[in-house]
């Protein structure tokens, strides 16, 4: 109960804490609560849009989350999906004449193939060479950007368009948008998300895989010694996160665009980091953390037209707010008068407090 | 205490509370002016927290600490300090490159127009190292002297700062016997100039050979207070565990089968930045149905030979030599190959290598078999027969609470060493690789756990048991192999030798 309780009430005082910045920015914090709900809620089509933004969150936060329960830091969902996502949209450009269904599943296929081996190298290099994969996914995030690019730009420029982007797909390759929603572009790639969520969580819970990538992040040594190898989880987890990011390119190009555009992605790959750690990396947790991203993007964008004193740019002082809100775990803990106390955190405790208190006079 | 005399450190009720648990109920203890004073009790008993308390580690829920009768209230040790107290941690609190005089002075640096004054500190160490018997070699780096010194040296950090009573906190956990008995004869002259010695442990037998009186925890409160010379180890232990305990088991002799189930030929371990071999050439066969035991000072290659023959692929222990498990050649194979052969292993270090601290039993009660036949079809995990086996074995085996759903690391040692006992038998191991199976583990789950090594020999496992207890070496090893810096340097029979050749072939003789 209390995991359902603590990040609802951080994002309860993470909302108010940001209605309070716009009221101190002169603004009536009623009135922009309003006006977010509204953008957010208030059509079948804003509906839309915030289920279409919740998607690609929906799967960089999986990504992350998987990472992490393998004890790694993914930064690198932003360089997977740019991959995904050109992969995606190069398939569709060189081969425009395929029909559906083989077209969507195939370019689907290839984004999948694309993030999953812009992830394993990282992994590869943690687990075979020992550089963390902090700095490899960032580095490989530049690196995916400059490929896309130059692939953008110099392969498969699109001839009719001043913008940086690639060739339309063929027709065959486009996803239908659902009709519920007025004309936002929530195609397939939505119940594709919630469909990777039910998987990792089945992976994670329910499979022997699963319990090893996670005592791989509980403890190496104690994997290990069971005989797992943590290199190989690692390497596979890393695969799995950067093929959960590669799926974005679905919903973005195949679902909507119809081509890859240079920039298309608000940093999608960094979001996820936020919406993870508000999911607590459990996939239930990561859907309503995406969904709630989602109804924050949305809502904001209204706030330019509707207000004077703030813009959308709003809505990430609302995600800092929530995650500082969720991170204060000694908050939580003080709240709760919670000296959690173990006999193995006292074991370990001991030497660390005797390390730490020995002041001499 | 019959004496009217006031005790030198007296705690009167203490409490102190962890959550829900009181990890200290009401706790009374006394010790005399220029005694040594045993501290013992199981895992989790109290007696560190109390130890903590009265150092300032910790700060009291309800109770008072009395020093020669005047109440103290620590904000911290360092005001613990400042009254004469001082504690020798189990684990050294010591600076490895720094030089054992820079090890004592570090934090209390005599100053002179702002250079550290060493030949003044040298002078006063000297005197007092001469008046206590302790020797040191002050300017060699504190890690290239031995464990017995290092502990020297921690003693005499406390003594340069004026300590009157001084704490140790499993002082022999890491020396040979010889080592023992030297530390003992300081302890005695430290004793002899006044110095008031608390000395924590779970060894009886120090208890019972260097102690003045005995203090025993159990469960948070305390049990009992004796004069050692009126009591005997049977009484403390029954003290310690609240019921009947059977004190050094009786192991039958073993019928080894011919077949060996470990067989370890010019195994040879390259130690790290071009210092000598870890391992030289070790060469030795384990057969069914009998306990090896290897003896020998902690960090003489033990961890480094058990690590060879589970992992010997990587590159970190990368070997010479062979190793065969069950009559296969197993070095290049991957460590998961070789445990599905019926290699069951008690790790080292239970917390580290062992558990998943955070994870509950049920998922500990997994780790290594979430592939294994029994509770994995298809690489799914059938949840229900893992909790009915988890259940059964948590019974069989006496892991206290029987809570599937608490967090391993939430158990005591000894239940934590149980339910990894238990894990690892569900293999129904063939060859059994035991390191340290009873280390910080009290004394009840110590006779359960050396019945249970007995019973896999006798239900024909090969045992290779890595131990730097005499007693257990003793006590259960069919064979005795001794190691010393890399080598095999001895081998004996059971019944064959005594601690005392034992220990002095550990020291290298």
């Amino acid at each position: 109960m209390k995991r359902i309780i603590q990040p609802v009430l951080a994002v309860a005082v993470g909302l108010i804490a940001g209605l309070a910045v716009t009221w101190g920015a002169g603004e009536n914090p009623w009135h922009v609560f309003r006006i977010l709900v509204k953008g957010a809620f208030g059509s079948g089509y804003d509906v839309g849009m915030t289920l279409f933004y919740a998607t690609p969150l929906i799967f960089t936060g999986l990504s992350v989350a998987v990472a992490f329960q393998a004890g790694l830091f993914n930064i690198g969902a932003e360089g997977q999906l740019t991959l995904g996502a050109l992969a995606a949209a190069a398939v569709g450009a060189v081969w425009p004449g395929l029909g559906s269904p083989l077209a969507p599943v195939l370019a689907g296929a290839v984004a999948l193939a694309a993030g999953t081996a812009w992830g394993a190298i990282p992994g590869w290099l943690r687990a075979r060479r020992g550089s963390h994969e902090v700095i490899n996914t960032i580095m490989l995030n530049f690196v995916a950007a400059g490929l896309a690019s130059y692939v953008a730009l110099y392969m498969i420029k699109n001839p009719d368009s001043q913008n940086p982007e690639t060739r339309p797909i063929g027709a065959g390759y486009g996803l239908a948008h659902f009709g519920l929603f007025g004309g936002a572009p929530v195609s397939a790639a939505l119940p594709l998300a919630l469909l990777a969520a039910l998987l990792v969580w089945i992976l994670m819970g329910r499979t022997a895989l699963g319990f090893e990538i996670r005592a791989v992040g509980q403890s190496e040594a104690a994997a290990r010694a069971a005989g797992i190898d943590p290199g190989r989880i690692r390497i596979i987890a890393m695969a799995l996160a950067g093929g959960l990011a590669g799926l974005v390119g679905i919903g973005e190009v195949l679902g909507n665009s119809g081509r890859f555009i240079l920039g298309f992605s608000p940093e999608y790959g960094f979001m996820g980091i936020a919406v993870a750690l508000l999911g607590r990396n459990q996939p239930a947790g990561v859907v309503a953390a995406a969904l709630l991203f989602g109804a924050l993007h949305k809502g904001t964008a209204e706030l330019d037209l509707e207000t004077e004193h703030v813009t959308r740019e709003v809505s990430l002082v609302f995600q800092a707010l929530i995650i500082l809100c969720v991170s204060a775990d000694g908050v939580w803990c003080w709240m709760g008068r919670g000296e959690r106390w173990s006999v193995g955190a006292s074991e370990r405790g001991a030497g660390g407090a005797g390390g730490r208190e020995m002041r001499w006079k | 205490m019959t004496s009217g005399q006031t005790p030198a450190v007296e705690l009167r009720e203490l409490t102190k509370r962890f959550g829900g648990v009181a990890a200290n109920a009401g706790v009374n203890l006394r010790v005399k002016a220029g005694t040594i004073h045993g501290v013992i009790g199981e895992n989790g008993a109290g007696k560190s927290t109390a130890m903590k308390l009265l150092y300032g580690m910790l700060r009291p829920d309800a109770g008072d600490i009395l020093l020669g009768g005047t109440r103290c209230n620590w904000a911290s040790p360092a005001d613990a300090i400042a009254r004469g107290i001082g504690m020798v941690h189990q684990h050294f609190m010591l600076a490895g490159p720094y030089s054992a005089l820079d090890n004592i002075l570090l934090g209390a640096e005599p100053v002179r127009r702002g250079v550290i004054d060493r030949p003044a500190a040298r002078r006063k160490l000297e005197a007092l190292a001469g008046q206590y018997g302790l020797s040191v070699d002050w300017d060699r780096p504190i890690e290239e002297l031995p464990v017995g010194v290092q502990q020297r040296v921690e003693i005499l950090k406390l003594l340069y700062r004026d300590a009157r009573i001084l704490i140790l906190d499993e002082p022999t956990a890491v020396l040979t016997p010889q080592e023992t008995a030297s530390l003992f004869e300081n302890l005695r002259k430290l004793r002899a100039e006044g110095k008031t010695i608390l000395l924590v442990t779970h060894k009886l037998k120090d208890v019972m050979s260097f102690t003045d009186r005995v203090t025993v925890f159990r469960a948070g409160k305390v049990t009992g207070e004796v004069a050692t010379a009126q009591t005997d180890p049977q009484e403390l232990a029954n003290l310690m565990v609240g019921r009947k305990v059977v004190l050094g088991l009786h192991v039958p002799p073993a019928r080894p089968r011919p077949e060996p189930a470990l067989e370890v030929a010019k195994l040879s371990l390259k130690g790290g930045a071009g210092s000598r071999h870890r391992l030289a050439e070790v060469s030795f066969a384990v057969r069914r149905r009998e306990i090896v035991g290897i003896a020998g000072v902690e960090g003489n290659g033990q961890s480094e030979l058990v690590q060879a023959i589970l992992h010997p692929r990587e590159s970190r222990c990368r070997t010479a030599g062979v190793v065969r498990v069950l009559g296969r050649e197993v070095t290049s194979w991957a460590p998961r190959k070789i445990r599905e052969l019926g290699v069951a292993v008690i790790p080292e270090d239970r917390l580290l290598e062992g558990l998943l601290p955070e994870r509950p039993v049920r998922e500990n009660f997994l780790l290594g078999l979430q592939r294994s036949r029994a509770f994995s079809v298809a690489g799914f995990i059938d949840s229900q027969r893992l909790s009915e086996a988890a259940s059964v074995a948590v019974k069989e085996y006496d892991v206290r609470p029987p809570d599937l759903d608490l967090p391993a690391g939430k158990l005591s040692g000894g239940n934590q060493q149980k339910l990894i006992v238990a894990r690892e038998f569900q293999r129904q191991p063939s060859l059994l690789i035991a390191a340290q199976p009873t280390r910080g583990v009290d004394v009840g789950a110590i006779e359960f756990i050396h019945q249970r090594i007995v019973a896999a020999r006798d239900g024909g496992a090969g045992v290779l048991l890595v131990s730097s207890e005499l007693d257990e070496v003793l006590t259960l090893s069919d064979r005795i192999l001794v190691m010393y810096e890399g080598r095999v340097v001895a081998e004996f029979e059971r019944g064959r030798v005594t601690e005392r050749e034992l220990g002095l072939k550990m020291g290298g003789a």
